[in-house]
């Protein structure tokens, strides 16, 4: 072998042994990387007990509700296989929405509510202009009626907002 | 027609060649510059959820994608430079690095800027955010080092270990919001397409061309800078006409 070669294959090697290390460490931090853990991680005992930690999922349709101060928010974080209700006093960010992403941080007290203490809107990677989302919507909607024999859905069930 | 590529790897003629070329990436920079934010701002419509704030992608993910390549190329040019052991690789990293440190820190510091109104903090710790910190660390690690090391030479070897080590950071960036959970959204510019509407498309794929192209530009200017720095005392340079005029007036 050439100095050269000696030296592409010394290069090869080296990054090859430095991304399988760093690829061992990250997967045996696999759950301190994540952000959040999802409500099923939580219900799996996966989430520390006793202290804080981020949840993390869509914002259940219907499940918010104000109390009357103006501050203290309820709503519920699901991720669609188990649902888990969260209580937070303070400013809800502008993207937060019901049926859109959220992420909570805070503690899970004995009555089985997530008291947060942060609350952060998680985005989706959609771009859309207004019309665009309005056009989707009314496609949505025409297809429901059509999928159901006999016409009119918006009797049996209103049309998801 | 056999062109001896061997001649432009050596300072003395690349020179001049990368002198005749900035003006070709520069200009098409800076009208594609001015191009794609004019769509951005004043074409591109309102998007339905985050209204005018998301205009910051514009310019954020141009940044990000280009602070991603410009470190790969950087640690490319490190590479061949220890393997090759050629001069002009060794100057191409270096005159890359500035300008990905560049990049990192305008993606983060407009993310930033949209995470306040957005998410509602300026920073949280997830995967996507610490790994693109760690890139801009990473980018000042290998200046600070090729800094502190008198002997160029020296110092071009030392600093291409740091950079080929650190390239293992990109795809760790790229594929952390597939990983893991992550605060930061997933990618919109996909290999299957994207979903995005056709004039913020346009908008964006404008300032990253131009983002290309200000690299190049900028690269081969600063590139420039290096050999008459590390070449000063050599014959070539001091008949430069350029080199002699300002001896010339400073004698």
């Amino acid at each position: 072998m050439t100095p050269r070669q000696k030296r592409l294959w010394f290069i090869v090697a080296g990054v090859a042994l430095v991304a399988a290390a760093v690829g061992l460490v990250l997967y045996a931090l696999k759950n301190n990387v994540s952000l959040y853990f999802t409500p099923t991680q939580v219900f799996n005992n996966e989430a520390p007990q006793g202290r804080s930690f981020r949840i993390g999922g869509l914002v259940e349709v219907g499940s918010l509700q104000r109390e009357k101060d103006g501050l203290t928010a309820h709503f519920s974080i699901t991720d669609t296989h188990k649902t888990m209700p969260v209580v937070y006093k303070g400013i809800l960010p502008d993207l937060f929405k019901e049926g859109k992403g959220v992420v909570a941080q805070g503690k899970l007290e004995t009555d089985n509510v997530f008291h947060a203490e942060e609350v952060l809107a998680k985005h989706d990677e959609n771009y859309m202009p207004p019309e665009a989302v309005d056009a989707i919507k009314k496609a949505e909607a025409a297809n429901a009626a059509a999928a159901k024999p006999g016409g009119s859905s918006a009797a049996e069930k209103p049309v998801a907002k | 027609m056999a062109i001896n590529w061997f001649k432009y790897a050596a300072p003395t003629t690349f020179y001049g060649l990368a002198g005749k070329m900035i003006p070709f990436f520069a200009w098409p920079a800076a009208i594609l510059f001015v191009i794609g934010l004019y769509i951005g701002f004043f074409v591109a419509p309102t998007d339905a959820v985050q209204s005018e704030a998301y205009r910051i992608i514009f310019l954020h993910v141009p940044a990000s994608i280009l602070s991603m390549f410009v470190y790969l190329i950087m640690a490319g040019y490190a590479a061949l430079g220890l393997i090759f052991n050629t001069r002009l690789s060794s100057m191409m990293a270096q005159a890359l690095a500035p300008t990905g440190a560049l990049f990192a820190f305008i993606s983060l510091w407009s993310g930033a800027l949209w995470g306040k109104p957005m998410w509602g903090a300026w920073w949280v710790w997830d995967a996507r955010l610490t790994s693109e910190l760690i890139l801009l660390f990473l980018y000042l690690g290998y200046i600070a080092l090729h800094a502190s090391i008198e002997d160029p030479r020296r110092a071009d070897r030392a600093s291409a270990l740091l950079a080929i080590v650190g390239s293992v950071n990109v795809p760790i960036i790229y594929f952390s919001v597939k990983w893991w959970n992550t605060l930061h959204q997933g990618a919109t510019i996909k290999m299957s397409g994207t979903s995005m509407q056709i004039a913020m498309q346009q908008a964006m794929f404008a300032v990253l061309a131009a983002c290309w192209l200000y690299v190049i530009a900028i690269t081969l200017a600063r590139v420039r800078s290096i050999i008459l720095e590390r070449e000063a005392n050599t014959q070539w340079v001091n008949d430069l006409p350029e080199v002699k005029q300002t001896n010339g007036r400073l004698s």
